[in-house]
């Protein structure tokens, strides 16, 4: 009955998001106030239906109802409780259905959050959306019911993939779809804009938090998703240019040149038509990546069960969803040469380059995740392109772009002198240089690229340092400085930090492959590990083969880890659960591979990594995201939009 | 032309290849091989370089010649169940480790495990194009007169071990 009546529920949230997208935008277009007043309203009740959808889902996941095809297949009775609730999103129907929850999510959230918007403005935004939730809602209902009844129960469920059977996957998911569908919110903007034939400042302030909301779910997903990779899939990497992996980056990257293009449009009416492109590229990119990993055209690590008529219909989708978009663009774009003039030198110029640069980087990986399928479509064969050309592409450009960025926020919006900034900069040029060069030697070997990219994190951390130092000394009252300040250091000084957990895990990580018996040691990285003892144990709905490996230093030990290798009942795959020991500045991972002899002495091939700076990576995506958060509680969205209103409302009262 | 009219043309462009893409079997292509004598190649050992291999000297046996490379995000999905698969020692399997370094080559091979009798180098894919591989990983099983009799395109899967490529090599050993 449950699953029936979560069936139901899709349903009538199909029709209500068919009213709320008709309605809201043909209300907004021809100022009908009783339509528009539909709009809030419709995205709650279609909040509701989802919710309670998706909640019947996890009880039908937790009450072990192996009646519903798609719990049978994603759960088992063994399974923990925790994993049966993970289990909802470890296949397509249930992604699909957590996409769905997530829009809505958004959508109420837009609902609630809009007090200080035009109601046109409001209704036409929720109708974009509900429109979008139309797509999806068709999609799952036609092709990808989750409801769906099995006529002969099995016993118990097939179980979730092992290698989902992980807190972190917990998580994951919600997070990076959370930033993918986040991305709908500035495209529904965006179209707004277009429909509404006004693309200036009040749009621009107005979708700013949300794609800065978007973009901070994104950051945290992909972090999430490449720590998930590093400890569980036990190779010890933590980006493999995967095609998953890079539906994931695209949008961001187009988003981090989104909220960049949206302050220039914000606070000098520049770039509009560049940022509306942005915009949608986006959602676009959010879209397409759903497609890839959807409809089985590219193999991946990540290979979800495809099925071509899935294909079919999200391409349909992506259609009329990018079409449309792109030829009201076209149709509507921004005919007027922006208003403000810009020199050459000036903040403008250095924010259109690296937002140029961004596109570049994304299109590359566009490029190169999609190059086997265009090489395959012409009829010249088929290849796979991996990590080596995405490396030698994308560094590259990033190198700009990191440079530039520092640069961008030391020059004044409108003109600026090149002399005026190197005056600035030169002393943190060269303490960059020195330290970044000083700090290569002091880490080890001498490479020239570690120095580079060591160089240019010291560029970005001293040039916001100085920045904020300055901002403490000249200004009069420092606490008013804008939350907005601190956000946009602490995200750059993030991405610093990042590129320090890459640099040094590139540059100096040790990894030795051994074959350790009881009792054998091996020294990597100055640590020796020494293989004490190995046993079984049994877990809920897995064996294991566990180690356990002393740890010491100097003679010292400092701890022991617990290795496993795991098989569970339903895959003939085994996983492996490496042990790592995590500090600031350094993580030493164990990983047990393929027993080697058995007998009473048994010898195993064992992975030891130590990777020096690795958890600065993900560490430096959460300084990210906490930039991004305080950016966008920043007062004045909500102050200047107030103001703004305020203002409307006195002409009015004048007119 | 407007400019504006670009980014539509460009996702235009997209979609006509995404659709032709979902006509295709990523991992079936007909290998016009099939039936045919396998390429004669004589390449150099990895693991030593000094000597070399030829697939002459597989005539009389049923092999497997499985096309990998350290590079390869597919080939360590696959790599598992090669490494089950040789245990059972059902027939010789060797390697060609495709447009690949040495080093980087034997390292994986020593951290995943070696599934292969032997493995030969080919650094600049010559002995790959005779054969046709369009991708790593691709794996060609040849009867003991050195014809070609299946192609394996993509990772060696266990159904496709189990329903196709165990069944061929019974009857190709008889």
């Amino acid at each position: 009955m449950i699953p029936e009546l979560g069936h139901f529920s899709l349903i009538l949230a199909l029709f209500v998001a068919l009213a709320l997208g008709v309605l809201s935008v043909a209300g907004g277009q021809q100022g009908r106030g009783d339509w528009m007043a539909l709009a809030r309203p419709g995205a709650q009740a279609l909040w509701l239906l989802t919710a309670f959808s998706f909640g019947c889902l996890i009880y039908a996941f937790y009450t072990n109802d192996f009646s519903v095809a798609y719990v049978a297949e994603h759960s088992n009775s063994k399974l923990p409780g925790i994993y049966r609730i993970a289990g909802v999103w470890g296949g397509h129907e249930g992604s699909l259905l957590l996409w769905l929850m997530m829009l809505s999510s958004w959508m109420l959230a837009v609902s609630i959050f809009s007090r200080q918007l035009p109601d046109a403005m409001v209704s036409r935004v929720l109708g974009i959306l509900g429109l979008v939730a139309v797509g999806f809602l068709l999609f799952m209902l036609v092709t990808s019911n989750p409801f769906l009844r099995l006529s002969e129960i099995p016993a118990d469920g097939r179980d979730l993939n092992p290698l989902l059977q992980d807190p972190g996957l917990v998580i994951h998911p919600p997070m990076l779809y959370m930033g993918y569908v986040g991305m709908a919110v500035p495209f529904a903007f965006a179209i707004a804009a277009l429909l509404n034939g006004r693309l200036d400042a009040a749009w621009a302030r107005w979708s700013r938090p949300w794609a800065t909301a978007a973009w901070i779910f994104l950051t945290l997903g992909i972090a999430l998703g490449s720590w998930w990779a590093y400890y569980e899939l036990g190779w010890g990497g933590w980006w493999f240019w995967d095609p998953v992996e890079n539906a994931s980056f695209l949008p961001w990257l187009v988003g981090t040149a989104l909220i960049h293009s949206l302050a220039v449009t914000e606070k000098r009416g520049l770039f509009r038509n560049w940022t509306i492109v942005l915009a949608i590229t986006a959602f676009s990119l959010s879209l397409l990546g759903t497609f890839l990993v959807r409809s089985g055209v590219l193999t991946s690590v990540h290979a979800f069960a495809s099925d071509p008529r899935r294909g079919v219909f999200i391409l349909l989708f992506l259609s009329v969803v990018v079409g449309g978009s792109l030829t009201l663009f076209a149709l509507r774009a921004s005919k007027v040469r922006s208003g403000g003039a810009f020199a050459l030198v000036s903040r403008e110029t250095l924010l259109l380059v690296n937002n140029v640069l961004l596109a570049t980087a994304a299109a590359t990986v566009l490029l190169g995740t999609l190059y086997p399928l265009i090489v395959d479509a012409l009829n010249l064969g088929k290849l796979s392109v991996g990590p080596p050309y995405f490396n030698s592409v994308f560094v590259p450009i990033m190198v700009p772009v990191l440079l530039f960025m520092v640069i961008g926020s030391y020059a004044r919006w409108k003109n600026d002198s090149v002399a005026e900034l190197a005056k600035k900069l030169r002393p943190v040029a060269i303490l960059s240089v020195l330290l970044g060069c000083g700090a290569t030697l002091l880490a080890g070997a001498w490479s020239t690229l570690v120095a580079l990219a060591l160089t240019l994190v010291f560029w970005i951390v001293l040039g916001s340092l100085l920045q904020i130092y300055r901002q403490f000394k000249d200004t009069v009252n420092w606490r008013s400085t804008p939350l907005s300040f601190w956000g946009m250091h602490v995200a750059h000084i993030g991405i610093a930090v990042c590129v320090v957990g890459i640099t040094m895990v590139k540059g100096y990580e040790t990894e030795k492959d051994v074959r350790m018996a009881v009792g054998d040691t091996v020294l990597v990285g100055g640590y020796t590990f020494r293989l004490t003892g190995i046993h079984e144990a049994a877990g809920p709905n897995y064996n294991a083969d566990v180690g356990d490996v002393e740890l010491s230093r100097d003679g010292r030990v400092l701890r022991t880890l617990h290795l496993e290798k795991r098989t569970y009942f339903s895959s003939t795959m085994p996983m492996t659960e490496a042990a790592i020991d995590t500090n600031l500045v350094r993580d030493v991972y164990v990983s047990l591979g393929e027993r080697l002899e058995g007998g009473a002495n048994p010898a195993w091939a064992m992975r030891v990594y130590h990777k020096p700076f690795v958890v600065w990576i993900w560490g430096g995506c959460l300084l990210m995201a906490l930039g991004g958060t305080m950016a966008a509680l920043d007062r004045r969205y909500r102050r200047r939009a107030a103001a703004s209103a305020g203002a409307v409302a006195a002409k009015g009262a004048v007119a | 032309m407007k400019k504006t009219l670009i980014p539509l043309g460009l996702f235009v462009v997209l979609v006509v290849f995404l659709a032709i893409g979902l006509t295709r079997d990523p991992h079936e292509i007909p290998s016009p091989l099939i039936g045919k004598a396998a390429p004669a190649f004589t390449a150099p050992r990895l693991h030593e370089p000094g000597q070399t291999f030829s697939a002459k000297d597989m005539l009389g046996q049923v092999w497997l010649l499985n096309t990998w490379a350290s590079w390869c995000v597919a080939c360590r999905q696959e790599h598992p169940i090669l490494v089950a698969f040789a245990k059972t020692r059902t027939l010789p399997i060797i390697g060609l480790d495709y447009k690949d370094q040495e080093a980087d080559g034997l390292k994986w091979l020593a951290r995943l495990g070696d599934p292969y009798d032997l493995s030969v180098t080919d650094k600049d894919g010559r002995i790959g194009i005779d054969y046709g591989v369009y991708g790593v990983p691709e794996s060609f099983l040849i009867d003991k007169a050195g014809v070609i009799r299946y192609k394996q395109i993509g990772p060696v899967t266990e159904e496709a071990l189990r329903d196709k490529i165990l069944p061929l090599v019974r009857e190709l050993q008889k």
